[in-house]
Parts: C-alpha cells; sequence; structure tokens
C-alpha cells in the first residue's frame, strides 16, 4: 500500500501576538511546527503500513525551512519527504494544485491522507480540493479506517451523524484528531530520521506559472482584553468575591 | 449570476438574504439550487428572494459528496453562475472545496462577510484561531464561499415569486465509492449560539454524571445552557456535537461564560472569546484559562461549583 501523506509546516498559534502599535499579527519569530491533525493523519498511515506493507511519502507544500519538521514524521515512521516550495504568491487554488502534481510525479499511491484541517487557516479545504483535482473519491472527518487490500471502510464524524462508508483505490481521506494518538518517536528513531531522504521540488519545476486567484488584502489583528481577576486564597472567600463581582456587572438578578 | 445551494433549508435562507444583497451590487440575479426532488421546497424558496429555483433531480437518497459536486459543476456551467454560495455545514464545506478543485476556482471556507469592493468580492474570516481577520478578495470566476449558520439574517420571506423552477437532470459518473450505513446521533436540542449564559465543562470533570454539577449552577443562574470543551464531545461523547465550543465547534458570544475544568487551549477560546464576561474555574493555577478570563477562581471544581450554585441562589432569591 503506498500512501502519501499531506503535512504542513504552521506557526504555533497559540504562541502568536498582535502588534500593539500596529494591531497586526506578528507572523515573524513565532515557534513553527506540523499542524496538529497533520500526526494523526501520519499515525493513521503507520497502522496502514503496519498491516499491508508498502511505502508512506510525506509530502508538503512549504519553505526549504520545513525539512526539520518533516524529519519529525519521518522519526514517526515514514520512508521518505518530499518538500515543494510553492511560489511567493499562493493560495489554496496554488497549494493544492503543487500537491496533485507532486502526487502525480511521486506516481504510484492508493491513499492521500490529510487531516480535517489546518490549525493556522482551519478550512478543510485541500483535502476534498486535491479529490477534486485528481478526479477520485474522497472520505472527509474519518473518526475509525479500515483499510483492506482492496478497499477502505471508514466511520465519518458528521456531528449529527456517523456515517459508514467504502471506496476503492486510490482515495483522498482527511482524519480527525480523535482517529487515534499519534506516537512519540524513541531516540533512536529521531537519529535515524536524518539518514531518510527528503527530496526538493521547486514548484515552478512541477507547473510553472501558477498563480493565486484569491488574494490576502488584508490581515487585521484581533486582540482580547480581560480583566484578569484571579481568586486563589480561600475558596468560600473566593467564591463570595466573584458573586459580588457578578453582582457588580449586572449579571446576577 | 448568484448560485446558492445548502442542504440545510434554515442556512439557505441566510444564504437567499445575502445572496440578494450581493446581486443587486453586481446588478445579477440569484439562482437557488435544490438537490433531489422537492417541489413545495423549491416554490418556497422563490418567496425568499430566488429568482430562479434550479431542481436537479438524483437517484441518491443521500447526500453524496462526489455526484452533488457534478451536478452543482453541470449546473454552474450550465447557468453560467459566477458567484457561488454553499452553506458550511460539513456537507458544504468538503462539496465547495471539491468543486472548487474541479472548476480550478478560487474558494474561500467559513466567510464572516462577503461583499463587493471596487467591483470585486471580497471576504473576511477568522485565522489563526482568532488571533486575526484575513481579508481577502478574488481575482478570477467562479468565485466560491462557504457560508457558516447564524452569521447573516435570514430572508423575511413574502416575497412576490418572480422566476420559475426548473428541473434538470444530469447524467454524472458513477464513483467507487458508496454509503454502506447513517447513524443518528443524539443531539441535546440546545443552541449555544443563542444562549445568554454558558456553564461549559472539560476534561477536568471525571464522570459523565458530574456534569450535572455544571447543569445546577447553569439552572440558578437562570442559564440552563452548558456547552463543552472538544474532548468532552468528541473523544468521550459524554455532550453531544452541539454543546461543542471552539474552533471546530459552536462560536458562542453569551453574556456571561464560565469555563470549568478547561484548560483554556487557544482552539476553545476561538469559540467563546467574543463573551461578555468570562469566568474560569479551575485547580491549576498556571493554567492558561485564566490569561483568558475576566474573573478566575483557583480551586478544584468539584468544591466551588456547589459552592457558587449556593451562593448565587442566596443572592438572587
Ligand atoms: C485543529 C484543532 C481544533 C480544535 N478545536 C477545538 C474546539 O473547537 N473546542 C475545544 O474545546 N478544543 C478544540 N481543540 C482541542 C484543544 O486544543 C484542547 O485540546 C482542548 O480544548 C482541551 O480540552 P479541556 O480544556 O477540556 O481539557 P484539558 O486540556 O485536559 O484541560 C483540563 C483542565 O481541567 C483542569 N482540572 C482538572 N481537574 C480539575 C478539577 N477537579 N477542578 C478544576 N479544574 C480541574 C486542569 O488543570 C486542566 O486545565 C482543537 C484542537 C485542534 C488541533
Ligand atoms: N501546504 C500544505 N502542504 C501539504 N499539505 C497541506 C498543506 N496545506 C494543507 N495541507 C493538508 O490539508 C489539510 C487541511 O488544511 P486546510 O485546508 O488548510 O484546513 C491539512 O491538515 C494538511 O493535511
Amino acid at each position: 500500500m503506498n500512501i502519501i501523506v499531506c503535512a504542513k509546516q504552521v506557526v504555533d498559534v497559540s504562541e502568536m501576538k498582535i502588534d500593539p502599535n500596529t494591531k497586526k499579527p506578528i507572523l515573524d519569530g513565532v515557534p513553527q511546527k506540523i499542524s496538529d491533525i497533520d500526526k494523526n493523519a501520519m499515525e493513521e498511515a503507520l497502522k496502514i503500513k503496519e498491516k499491508h506493507g508498502g511505502k508512506i511519502t510525506v509530502l508538503t507544500v512549504g519553505p526549504s525551512d520545513a525539512k526539520e519538521r518533516v524529519k519529525e514524521l519521518l522519526a514517526m515512521g515514514a520512508d521518505e519527504g518530499v518538500i515543494v516550495t510553492p511560489p511567493e504568491k499562493h493560495d489554496y487554488y496554488v497549494v493544492t494544485s503543487l500537491l496533485a502534481e507532486a502526487i502525480k510525479k511521486i506516481g504510484n499511491y492508493d491513499i492521500v491522507l490529510c487531516g480535517e484541517a489546518s490549525i493556522d487557516l482551519f478550512s478543510g479545504q485541500v483535502g476534498p480540493r486535491l479529490a477534486g483535482l485528481l478526479n477520485i473519491p474522497q472520505i472527509t472527518y474519518a473518526q475509525k479506517i479500515d483499510a483492506e487490500k482492496d478497499k477502505v471502510i471508514a466511520d465519518r464524524d458528521m456531528g449529527d451523524k456517523a456515517v459508514t462508508v467504502e471506496s476503492s483505490y486510490p482515495v483522498v481521506i482527511t482524519v480527525t484528531k480523535e482517529i487515534n494518538e499519534p506516537r512519540l518517536p524513541s531516540l533512536m528513531q529521531i537519529l535515524a530520521a536524518a539518514n531518510k531522504p527528503i527530496n526538493e521540488w521547486n514548484g515552478d519545476s512541477l507547473a510553472s506559472g501558477l498563480t493565486s486567484i484569491v488574494d490576502t488584502v488584508e490581515l487585521k489583528g484581533v486582540s482580547m482584553e480581560r480583566k484578569n481577576i484571579v481568586f486563589k486564597d480561600d475558596i468560600d472567600e473566593s467564591v463570595k468575591q466573584l458573586v459580588e463581582s457578578l453582582v457588580k456587572e449586572g449579571l446576577l438578578r | 449570476m448568484v448560485l446558492v445551494y445548502s442542504d440545510d433549508k434554515k442556512l439557505m435562507l441566510e444564504l437567499l438574504n445575502k445572496a440578494g444583497e450581493l446581486a443587486k451590487n453586481l446588478g445579477k440575479k440569484v439562482n437557488a439550487v435544490v438537490i433531489g426532488k422537492n417541489d413545495n421546497l423549491a416554490q418556497e424558496y422563490l418567496t425568499y428572494g430566488a429568482d430562479n429555483v434550479i431542481v436537479v433531480e438524483t437517484d441518491l437518497k443521500d447526500f453524496k459528496v462526489e455526484e452533488y459536486t457534478e451536478y452543482l459543476e453541470k449546473t454552474i456551467k450550465e447557468t453560467g453562475a459566477e458567484t457561488i454560495l454553499i452553506g458550511s455545514n460539513k456537507n458544504g464545506k468538503e462539496l465547495a472545496s471539491r468543486l472548487a478543485g474541479k472548476l480550478n476556482a478560487g474558494c474561500v471556507i467559513d466567510v464572516n462577510n462577503v461583499y463587493v469592493k471596487d467591483k470585486k468580492l471580497v471576504t473576511e474570516r477568522i485565522v489563526y484561531s482568532g488571533n486575526a481577520i484575513a481579508v481577502e478578495q478574488f481575482n478570477s470566476k467562479p468565485e466560491i464561499v462557504t457560508i457558516p449558520p447564524k452569521v447573516f439574517e435570514p430572508h423575511p420571506g413574502g416575497a412576490n415569486p418572480k422566476g420559475e423552477v426548473v428541473k434538470k437532470k444530469f447524467n454524472v459518473e458513477k464513483y467507487a465509492s458508496k454509503i454502506l450505513k447513517i447513524q443518528e446521533m443524539q443531539t441535546g436540542d440546545v443552541n449555544v449560539e443563542d444562549a445568554e449564559i454558558i456553564v461549559s465543562c472539560g476534561r477536568g470533570f471525571k464522570n459523565k454524571d458530574d456534569i450535572k454539577l455544571a447543569e445546577e449552577l447553569a439552572d440558578v443562574l437562570k442559564g440552563k445552557t452548558i456547552g463543552c470543551s472538544r474532548p468532552i464531545a468528541a473523544d468521550l461523547k459524554w455532550l453531544s456535537e452541539d454543546h461543542w465550543i471552539g474552533l471546530s465547534g459552536h462560536k458562542v458570544k453569551p453574556k456571561l461564560y464560565i469555563a470549568a475544568g478547561i484548560s483554556g487551549q487557544i482552539q476553545h477560546i476561538a469559540g467563546m472569546r467574543e463573551s461578555g464576561i468570562i469566568v474560569a474555574i479551575n485547580k491549576d493555577p498556571e493554567a492558561l484559562i485564566f490569561k483568558s478570563a475576566d474573573y478566575g477562581i483557583v480551586g478544584d471544581l468539584y468544591e466551588v461549583l456547589p459552592k457558587l450554585t449556593a451562593a448565587v441562589k442566596e443572592k438572587t432569591q
């Protein structure tokens, strides 16, 4: 079974700050990481490989410095990494087109795994968009995957419904955070990952002249000011003070 | 033309209202799409601002994204629709995204606002888990936008039907995927979006039964509504999905939000940051939630909640 895991390097949104003067979010210098749910996608790929054998390729569209992050997934157990560097102006159209071209170049694949959504942009667009572009079936929000030899059965978490579906290969599957607990690589695995291949492909060489359709014209920071009054002594006293505060706020009547 | 589709009628009425406004600015018409035979619904949409309604016939019993995408793709090609608004529930998001892939179209998911500026379609959406709003502009057509529930007011209805209901039947590819089973999940019939007071539960609760401590507090606050973090709904399934608050759950803005046993990860905050007053109860003095709260009590929720319930009761009697 050949599996491609699409993983994205993102800024750690919990570490972001807003510039008090410009009111814009500060993106420079924020720590980068692999988008959380992409690790669940990776874990699921490993489970499928453990059952059927095959090869796992990690694919990311992003800057060269994503290499360090891709190594984390190689340490978890992926066989190979591919980094496609996009043109400066890129949107979902550009990123997904590059993913599709890279997937065609990788060639033989049965399953493309994505996260249900990325932690920074949170669209859930790439998985189904890619399936549309490749014109293959898609299974989104998978909370359980049962990969058999020539078909896959998955349970989808649709909120008010649980939907069980079946598809042949190739197929794009997006996974939820709840599907599994991503493994932590051992020190040995981390060291061994250094020897696994990471290929870097230039986006332009995969598909030349791609340019974005949707342009970000402005990024407005949203800050949240709160009173941050914390009562931490005796519980009875804290409760009393909280109730008094709520009365003052006009919230109790 | 502005094309509007959702499988959720309520959401459809909200989209139709917005579509009408956009169409007016663009000098265009609004076409609503209904998939599956439903003449009543089609007629009804004509009174909710749709200039025409296109009914796409199907043999499928349930929503299936691959085929539904083709229905929309063919409808768009046939009608020349340029602006496509799709209701942003889980079905709508994957439908819009797949459609965008097939049409090589721009697509923005989950917008909070959409308008025309300098003859271009502009959207606004929340990014970076609530830290920023991205203003984005389309520079080619067709344009696909998904709109979540309750972002826009529904169309008031009562419009004089101007256009007609058009029936279409398309032959679509047979996809190698199928639905095996659909299981309805229990819902709690709560509407956290409309609640004025919410008491919300996180992993600090040790058992499903203990949720009643939050319910009792909600009751005396006359709020009655309880919410929860993702793990309580998604992992543990102690509360149904309609209680789930956060980035991937419901977005709420009550006057008072009480978070009990919730650590305050940014993905939870993303769903409740617009609340009036935020109160946190957590036994860990270092918990992140205190940074996002107006008032906090450091303590064991098993001790704090009953005492708080009693104190509120005494005060309000
Ligand atoms: C893409 C993505 C989307 C997400 N979307 C959402 C979302 O929509 N909503 C959401 O909530 N999360 C979401 N999450 C998950 C989020 O990151 C956190 O994991 C989650 O919010 C944590 O839930 P919690 O606070 O209930 O649990 P925990 O983080 O485990 O926190 C439990 C808290 O309870 C406290 N506690 C324990 N015992 C007691 C006690 N007896 N008394 C008082 N306090 C106690 C602890 O100190 C701790 O702070 C998302 C994550 C990702 C990656
Ligand atoms: N630049 C990228 N490179 C590789 N995979 C990506 C990229 N962006 C998004 N993805 C994949 O698509 C999923 C959904 O992302 P999004 O559509 O941004 O919510 C992510 O969880 C990844 O699996």
